[in-house]
This record gives structure tokens, sequence and C-alpha cells, in this order.
């Protein structure tokens, strides 16, 4: 046996001893009682994953731009444009362990923190898997490892009614879907006779479309469509946004979704191919992403839960994001990528603020915002530029990502749909705006009192908004993605 | 040559160190860390002249250097580039602009101190100084243009320093307002330009204007009108006088020496463009430029603050520069750009030069004058010079300069350019001696009413004016030996038209004309002002009082376009306008709105926690979208 092919997914295999590591240091180290302070601290899995980043960015920086390959056989398909993506999610996994810090050292979470890393990281091997899989079966598993151990992490303040009920609403609906998604494998197995994604894809383009294979790919985008979110897969957001704690929340709002979102562009791509399923789907998004902006947007305005205003605003980026798999064309791949790092970013920050203002004052609240910025500037500032970012608005970060998807979109001939699009940030700028207003202008008698984050935190909020302020302006980021983009092809 | 990039990068870390340190820092070394960064820049940049300048020809001339190019922003075809271009011409400005950038900020330690604010304005200095070093080494028009707005704001930020003073922040508002109605011509300009071009590089290719060959005029005029802006040409000027409530220091850097040249700067930059495709419309530059010199000279002969008749000087000097470039004719033998027929763009090219070592210097020393007499008005000064002697050799060498009078460097370009005008046309040539003429005489006007004549003893009664401190007179030290040697550079051997060396002559002919011209005129201020009283301006004041009248209040021009804005725009375009957007876009958005909320508030039901409908919602969309797409 040949093994070198296991080297060729270093990937996994880093992010896999992680996890070992962390398993058995979990054996070995637990919290002290006298001080209540954990021995076990954030530091080692947070240096642990930042050595994986180091480890992965590295082959990638030496090797040339478009070598990809399949290892086992064809179960395992490996791109640099795919590393690219497991970095950025892998980067978003670090700063939400960051800025898990705070809440994890709460008493009742002390001696159960080494579960939430594992559980976390879990999910990131499965969606590692889910990118790099060349086979729907190994998809499969991928899939269900990133949404099993999810749920576990929803519930994580099994206590605490809503978690448990945001917990059950996702597994059952994630089962639900799960379900429907594998149903549409076997129906695509039946018409092509293999479960490997190209040959599929080349066996789809031999004939034309029968109702089957639509059903197939209808069932596909559904499946994936409930990981991101989409309208109308989008119902169990809203409440387990809600419930799951906030650093979970931030997790599922940035990382799952921008795993699936990838996943489903390269199954996509490699499966429907095919001009006559292009256009389908391009039908298909069309209204997904209609639906996702516009009704996300709706809800949002009227939120006054900022977990559930951030689902809604999730939602709505979600169809921005799903904008880049129009046509499926290199630069909406690049756009795609591009728009998931900043959104990550922004997102993030934003998510590290409401977590540190959660854990320190335990409000979350839209109201309670109100006059963030006297008692704490520097935060109200901070999650301002993000909010920024999220809106599009320059020169921050967002705004870039948002002009190159609608350029992408817009090239593909696309145009009433980027318009829809353009009207709605337009909306979502004013909800956006809502909660500037409310930490600066609205007057408040009882403001969040003034307190000092801890240095995890800081180092997460530092690092979110160095990505919304740079990622844009540095035009680096942009090309180097691009010059990828043109390989998974 | 890769070190460039810290001429950049050193004033923008100073800037935002600065900015961002608010008062952690005392002032002093607010101050220092601000000069430090320049002095550093100064060097850097003496070093890249050195070194450019000494590197052998190719082909007889210098080479074009980018150091660094990168691609910022992709757009398909076009694309925005960042990135450092040295050429004759941008290094020239290197020089020009950290020298009198590092002079500044010297003298601010003098001038400035105790100024609240003081660390602001070091953090402005430097945010001006990158933008202008910015501007100057642009790769493209874009990034050109880019800068060019970033110098636009640190102008306005720096002419509204004193932001409690109402005039102030009226002068700051109309400086950036005008020139940014320029810009906007630059910018459609550079629009056109990229549209046919493909590109925003200054290497032109023929193809791409093959279609519309008119174009290419008509987006240079456009960008012209953009430099005027800038540049303070006529009618667009009338922001430059109102932008002397600035800091002195500022007038001096801003306002004198280098952001108020990017006009001609930019023309310079474009020129191959201009005299291959555009030479009719050259005509255009050479005459606003000659209109503008002789309006403002003769607005300057009789203003009475001593900040606004330096302030029409600089735009009459500047009307020179461009006058000059205008003047360029094609070469005759086949070659486009030939060195003789093109001698106005090494002339305007010249003056600049020397021009901002003047005046900054004049600018400098009348903020020394300033800080002596608490006053702009000459009403306040007379007899200066016994209190105040380095600022009175100084200020003196420096009118002997822009007058014109050998051995002084504004003499040698100033001829080149004078010549260059009488081989283009008599006309212009004769106009722009009087000019000349003209400056000696309101130059020598103020050196007079300054420094001789009758002292305030009124206002010195209470308060002896004295000499500057060393931080202050160093500056005007450095910038007069400058002033003295720089006429005997052989400014024709790094910079010419074609990049070939060319070997200064001076005609004795326009020679002779232009120092006699400056020595009669000299004279006559001399007999005008010198004395202790002055019959004579007196009774030509009461012989001509319309016309003094007139041109002291610069022709109405403001009045005119406080008219045309007021009475004209708001009133009948803008009101109009205003109510369509109050009512009908407004009121579009607030239906939207009101509409948003409704709705929202009608769909609520859709989200209602319970899990079997999601899964319903769910199934139903599946069998929407496979019915739509099976039907």
């Amino acid at each position: 046996m040949d093994y070198s092919q296991f080297l060729s997914m270093h990937a996994e295999l880093s992010l896999l001893a992680v996890i070992l590591i962390l398993f058995v240091a979990d054996l070995f180290m637990c919290p002290d009682k006298k001080s209540g302070k954990g021995v076990y601290n954030t530091c080692l899995p947070a240096v642990l994953l930042l050595v994986h980043i180091v480890l992965n960015l590295l082959p990638c920086a030496s090797c040339g731009t478009t070598e990809s390959f399949t290892a086992f056989g064809g179960m395992y398909v490996h791109t640099p444009m795919m590393t690219v993506v497991k970095s950025i999610l892998s980067v978003g996994t670090l700063i939400v362990f960051l800025m898990a810090h705070k809440w994890l050292s709460r008493e009742e979470n002390l001696v159960k923190q080494g579960e939430f890393y594992l559980l976390t990281l879990f999910t990131l091997l499965g969606m590692f898997f889910m990118i790099s899989a060349g086979h729907f079966l190994m998809f499969f598993i991928g899939l269900e490892l990133a949404s099993v151990p999810m749920a576990a992490v929803v519930a994580f303040d099994k206590k605490r009614y809503e978690s448990a009920e945001a917990s059950a609403k996702f597994i059952l609906l994630a089962l639900f879907s799960a379900a429907l998604m594998l149903y549409g494998m076997s129906l695509l197995y039946g018409a092509t006779g293999t479960l490997y994604l190209e040959p599929m894809g080349q066996a789809l383009a031999a004939n034309s479309w029968t109702p089957l294979t639509v059903a197939g790919l209808a069932l596909i985008i559904s499946g994936l469509g409930f990981k991101i979110s989409l309208v109308p897969f989008h119902l169990w957001t809203a409440d387990t946004y809600q419930g799951a704690p906030t650093v979970v929340t931030g997790y599922l709002s940035v990382i799952s979704k921008g795993a699936a979102a990838f996943a489903l562009f390269t199954i996509l791509v490699k499966v429907f191919g095919a001009t006559s399923y292009v256009e389908m789907w391009n039908e298909i998004f069309f209204w997904l992403i209609v639906l996702s902006i516009t009704l996300a947007n709706l809800f949002a305005i009227r939120q006054q839960n900022l977990k559930r205003f951030m689902a809604f605003s999730a939602i709505s980026q979600a169809g921005y994001l799903v904008l880049g798999l129009m046509d499926g064309s290199a630069q909406g791949m690049t756009a795609l990528v591009f728009y998931l790092f900043v959104y990550m970013a922004a997102n993030l920050g934003a998510f590290a603020v409401m977590s540190s203002v959660e854990e320190n004052s335990g409000k979350i609240n839209i109201c309670d915002y109100n006059g963030l910025y006297k008692t704490n500037p520097k935060l109200a500032f901070l999650m301002t530029l993000c909010l920024f970012s999220l809106a599009g608005i320059p020169p921050f970060a967002g705004f870039f990502s948002k002009f190159f998807i609608f350029m992408a979109a817009f090239k593909g001939g696309h145009v009433l749909l980027v318009f829809i699009a353009l009207v709605n940030t337009v909306v979502s700028l004013y909800y956006y705006l809502l909660l500037v207003k409310a930490m600066y202008i609205q007057p408040n008698e009882s403001p969040i009192a003034t307190f000092r984050s801890d240095n995890y935190t800081r180092l997460a909020l530092a690092l979110c908004t160095a990505g919304v302020i740079f990622l844009g302006i540095a035009s680096i980021v942009y090309n180097y993605i691009d010059a990828l983009s043109y390989g998974l092809l | 040559m890769e070190y460039t990039l810290f001429i950049l990068l050193l004033p923008l870390c100073s800037f935002l160190l600065l900015g961002l340190l608010d008062s952690k820092i005392s002032k002093t070394a607010a101050g220092i860390i601000g000069t430090m960064s320049l002095g550093a820049v100064t060097l850097l940049s003496y070093f890249t002249a050195f070194e450019y300048f000494t590197a052998d020809r190719v082909n007889g001339v210098f080479e074009k250097v980018v150091p660094y190019n990168i691609t910022w922003l992709p757009l398909g075809d076009l694309h925005f580039d960042m990135g450092i271009l040295l050429d004759p011409i941008s290094v020239m400005m290197l020089i020009v602009i950290s020298t009198v950038s590092l002079m500044v900020h010297i003298y601010s330690f003098g001038y400035m101190k105790g100024e609240r604010g003081f660390q602001r304005y070091y953090a402005f200095l430097s945010l001006f100084t990158m933008s202008m070093l910015g501007l100057v080494v642009a790769t493209n028009i874009f990034q050109m243009y880019l800068f060019w707005e970033l110098v636009g704001v640190s102008s306005y930020l720096l002419i509204g320093f004193y932001y409690t003073t109402p005039a102030a922040i009226a002068a700051s508002k109309k400086a950036f307002i005008v020139t940014r109605f320029a810009d906007m011509f630059f910018l459609v300009g550079i629009l056109i330009y990229g549209y046919y071009c493909k590109s925003f590089g200054f290497d032109f290719n023929a193809e791409g204007f093959a279609a519309g060959a008119f174009m290419l005029p008509t987006a240079l005029v456009l960008m012209f009108i953009g430099g005027a802006g800038k540049s303070a040409m006529f009618p667009l000027h009338i922001w430059l006088p109102d932008a002397m409530e600035g800091p002195t220091p500022v007038s001096a850097l801003i306002h004198a020496a280098t952001m108020v040249v990017a006009g001609v700067f930019q023309i310079a930059r474009l020129f191959p463009l201009w005299i291959q495709y555009a030479p009719e419309a050259m005509t255009i530059v050479v005459w606003v430029g000659v209109i503008t010199a002789f309006y403002a000279a003769a607005v300057a002969c009789v203003q009475s603050d001593i900040k606004r008749v330096l302030a029409f000087s600089t735009i009459s000097q500047i009307a020179f520069m461009m006058v000059a470039l205008g003047v360029c004719l094609p070469g005759e033998h086949g070659a486009v750009i030939d060195n003789h027929a093109s001698l106005g763009y090494m002339a305007s090219m010249f003056h600049l030069f020397t021009h901002a070592m003047f005046k900054a210097l004049l600018f400098l020393g009348a903020g020394c004058i300033i800080h002596a007499v608490h006053s702009n008005e000459m009403s306040a000064m007379g007899g200066l010079r016994k209190y105040m002697p380095i600022t009175h050799i100084t200020f003196l060498i420096a009118c002997l300069a822009i007058a014109g009078i050998p051995p002084f460097s504004g003499f040698f370009s100033k001829d080149e350019i004078l010549t260059a005008c009488m081989h283009y046309s008599p006309v212009v040539g004769w106009i722009m001696t009087g000019v000349a003429a003209m400056t000696a005489f309101y130059m020598f006007r103020l050196y007079f009413g300054i420094f001789w004549g009758t002292e305030n003893k009124e206002l010195h009664a209470h308060h002896t004016p004295h000499e500057a401190p060393l931080a202050m007179t160093l500056p005007l030290m450095v910038l007069t030996c400058i002033t003295l040697v720089a006429g005997f550079i052989p400014f024709g051997h790094f910079v010419s038209a074609s990049g070939e060396a060319y070997d200064i002559h001076l005609d004795w002919t326009v020679a002779a004309t232009s120092i006699v011209v400056a020595v009669v005129s000299i004279a006559l201020a001399t007999y005008i002002y010198a004395g202790s009283r002055q019959p004579v301006a007196e009774k030509l004041h009461d012989a001509y009082p319309r016309l003094h009248r007139w041109a002291f209040k610069r022709f109405y021009l403001d009045e005119v376009y406080q008219f045309v804005t007021h009475r004209i725009i708001f009133a009948y375009i803008s009101r109009p306008i205003a109510w369509f957007d109050r009512n009908v876009v407004d009121g579009f958005f607030n239906f939207l709105a009101w509409g948003t909320h409704k709705l929202s508030h009608a769909i609520r039901g859709l989200q209602s926690g319970s899990v079997q409908l999601y899964a319903q919602v769910f199934l139903l969309g599946i069998l929407v979208i496979i019915l739509i797409l099976i039907m």
C-alpha cells in the first residue's frame, strides 16, 4: 500500500492530530477546584489549531497553484483552493475558540470545556471531508460528522431550556434534511449507476435530463440549502441560533455555513456541470436567493433579541454568498470564497462583541445595547465596524466582497438578481444601523456597565478588526484566491 | 530602488502614530516624530535622486524605473494599479516636496509653539506629505487621482486647522468645494481616457483611440479643468486667497510650493499625450494661463494683507508654469517631442522647482513677520528691517529671485519661460513680460511696505517686534541658500521634454529685456513706496479710485460666484430638486419602509417555532422546486 496517499490529506490528518492531542490532554488536565480556574486553558487548543493552520498553509505556499490530485481511488480530492477554504474555516474556528474563553470559564462549563473543543473540531473535520469528498458516501459521512456533534455543542448549556430546545430542533431537522439528501443521492445512483462525483457528472452530461435526475438535483440542493440556511430550508435557523450559546451561534453562522456553500459549489460543478443542468440550478438559485435575502431582511427588522437578529442577518448574508454559485464560474468561486472570508471576519467580530457583552452583563437584547458607546466606546466602535462591513459600506472589506460577488453574477447576465440584491442591501443597511443607532444615540438610564474584556476576546476582536479593515484594501488576498479558483474547474 | 516605498510609508506611519496616540505623548515628542520621519524621507529622496540621475542613460534618456506596481483592483480588462514610478519629473518633485516639507516641519516648531492641537497639526502635515508624494510617483492616472483627492482632504483639514474661527471653516469649505468641483471633471476625463485606452497607465497605446480619436483631446481638457482647480487657475482660483486662513507654514507648504503645482505636474505628466494628440487644445492652456497670470498680478498690486499678496503672486507664478507648458510645439523633423520646440516643458519644471523654494521662503518669512506683529495687514508693519535682520535679508533675496534679477534662481527659470513664450508668439511673450514687470513691482511694494516706511509706533509701543527663534530662521536660511544657487543647476540635463540632455543657453535679447523691465519696476516701486510717506501712491489711488477698488475687491469675482451659486443655482435648481428629494424620493423610501414593516408583521406567523411546520415548509419547498423544473 502506498502510504504517501495519507500525506496528501495533510489538512485532515493534522486536524485529527490536534483532536487526539486534545483528547488525551483532556484526560489528564482537570480544572483546579480551589482557584476555580481551568488549568486546561484556551491556550492549548488555540496554539494547536494555530500550528495546524500554519502547517497547512506551508505546503500550499510552496507547491504550484494548480496542482490538484485525487487519493484513495478518487474518494478524496484535493485542490489548492480547498486548502484555502479549509484554512479560512480553521482560522474562523480559532477565533471562535478565543472568544469562547470567558464562556468556558463559567463554573458549570469548566469541567466540560474539553468537550467543547473536541466536538467543535470534530464538526470541523467533518466539513473538511465534506469539502474534499470525491464520492457521495464520503460526502455524506462528512456531512453527518459535521452535524451530529454540532447538535451536542448547541445543547452545551444543557441545563438551559432554550439550549436544549434549540438542539432538539436542530438535530430533528438536520436528520430530516440528511434523509432527503440521501434519497436524492440514491435517485442519482439509480440514474447513473455510480456514486463518484465526476463519473456521475459525465453520465449526466451524456444524457438529457429526466424527472429522476432533476429530483436528485433538487434534493441535494435542499440538503445543503438547509446547512447554508436558505429560504425555505431556513426555519430552524432563528430558533437554533437564539437558543444555542452565543459562541456556538457564531460558529454555526460562519463556519458550517461556509463549508456547506463551498461543498455545494463543488458538487454542482462536478455533477451537474452540463449546460442544461446549469440553467436549472440557476433558476432554483434565483428564487432561493431572492427569497432568502428578502424574507430574512423582512424578519430581521422586527427582532429584539440580538442573536435572533443575527440569525436573520446570517440568512440574508447566505443569500449573497450563494450569488457566487450562479453559473458555477471561476469568478463566482473566487467571489464566494472571498465573501466567505470577509463575512467570517465581520460576523465573528460582531459575535465576539456580543458574547463579551453577554458574559460580562448577561444582556442580549438590542435595547440593552442602548448607550453602549458611553460606557464601552471601544466595543461599540468595533461592533460598528463589523456591522458596516456586513452592510457593505466602503472602505470596509464587506464592500469589496459584495462588489466582487455582484460583479461575478452581473457578468453571468443575472442583472435582475443583482438589482434585487442591491435593493436589499439598502434594507439590510437599515437594520444594521438600528443597532448602531442604539449604541450611539439612544439614551439609556441603566446602560451596560463598563467592563474590560478578557485578553482572548481582545485577540479575537483584533483579528476580526484587522480582517474587516485590511481584507478589502489589500488586494493581494483577492488576487491570490482568484489565481487558485481556476484550478478547480 | 525598492527603498522608495519607505518614502511613502514613513509619513503614513507617522500620521497613523500621531493620529492614534492622541494625548499619550508630549507635544514636543509629537513634533519630533513628525520631523524625524520627514527627515528620513528627505534623505531617502535625495538618495533616490542621486542614484537615479547618476545611473547610465539609455539612448540618451534616463530610463523610467518602476520599483513597485501591484494590481489593486482588477475589473475585467481594466485594472487599477498602485505603484511607484520614478522618472525625471517625479524624482524632481520628490526633492521639492521633501525639502519644503522638512523645512516647514522644522519651522512649525517655532511657529505653532503652544498651539492647541499641535500633534493634530503634525499628523495632518504627515498625511499631506504622504499624499503629495504618492501623487507624484503614481504609476497611473487613477492612482494619481486617489492621492489627488487625499491631498485635497489634507489641504481641507489644514486650512480649517483653527476650527473655532468661522473664517477658517468657511475658507476650508470653499477650498474643498471648488477643488472638488474641478476634480469632477478630472474624474470624467479619467473615465473617458480609461474607456477608450483600456488602461489607466501613462503609456498610451494608439490603437485604443482609433474608435474615438477626438475623445482624447476632450479627456485631456477635462483633466486640465481638474488641474486648473487644484492649481488655482482663473476662474477657479477663488479658493486660494481664502485658504490663507490656515497656519502660515501650511500656506508655504501646500498653497505655495507643492499642492498647487499639482495641476502643472499633471499636465507635465501627460505631456507626451498633449503634444502628440492634442496640440491644438494646448492653446486653451496657454490662454487660461495668460489671463490668470495677468489677473492675479493686477490684483496683487493693491492687496493690503501680506499673505493675500503672496497668494495672488502664487497664482500668477503658477500661471507662468501653465503658459510655459502650453507654448510647447511639436517638433518639426518627424520627432514629435523636440527639446528645442518644447523648451517650455523644461522651463516650466525649472520654474516649478525654483518657485517652490523662493515662494516657500517668502511665506515662511511672512510667517515670521506675522509672528512678530500679530497681524497680516501691511498697516501694522513698516520699518521692521532693524528688528528682524535675518527675515529682512532672506525676504529681500526671495523678492529679487521672484522679480527675476540675476543671479538669483527666479531669473533663470523665468527667462526660459519668456524665451519659450516669445518663440511661440510675440503677443504672449510680451504680455508675459508685462506680467513679469508687475511681479517685480508688487513684490517690492510688499517688501518696502513691510520693512521700510513708517513704523506703526502705536502698535509697537506695548509690543516690540523681535526676530523669530532659530527654529524659524534656520529654514529661512536654508531656503535662501537654495534660492541663491538653484539657478546654476544645469536643469536641462535632468529634466527636459524628450529626456535627452539639453543645454540651457540664455537668449540675451530676452534676458536683457526682462532684466531691464524688472529693474525699472523695482525702481518704480522704490520711488512710490520706499519713503516714509507715499504721496505718489495716494495720488494714484485718488486719480483712479474705481480701478483701485475693483482690483482690491479682486474684480468682484467672488461676488459673481456668490450671485451665481446663491441666487441662480440654489434658488432655481437646488430648491426644486430638494423639494423633489424630500417629497418624491424620500416619500418612496418611506413608503418602502412602511411597506416593509407591514409585510414583516404579516409574515411573522411563518416562524412559529413548531418543528412540524418547519419540516412541512421544507418539504413543500423541495416539491415546488421539482415541479417548477419539470413543468
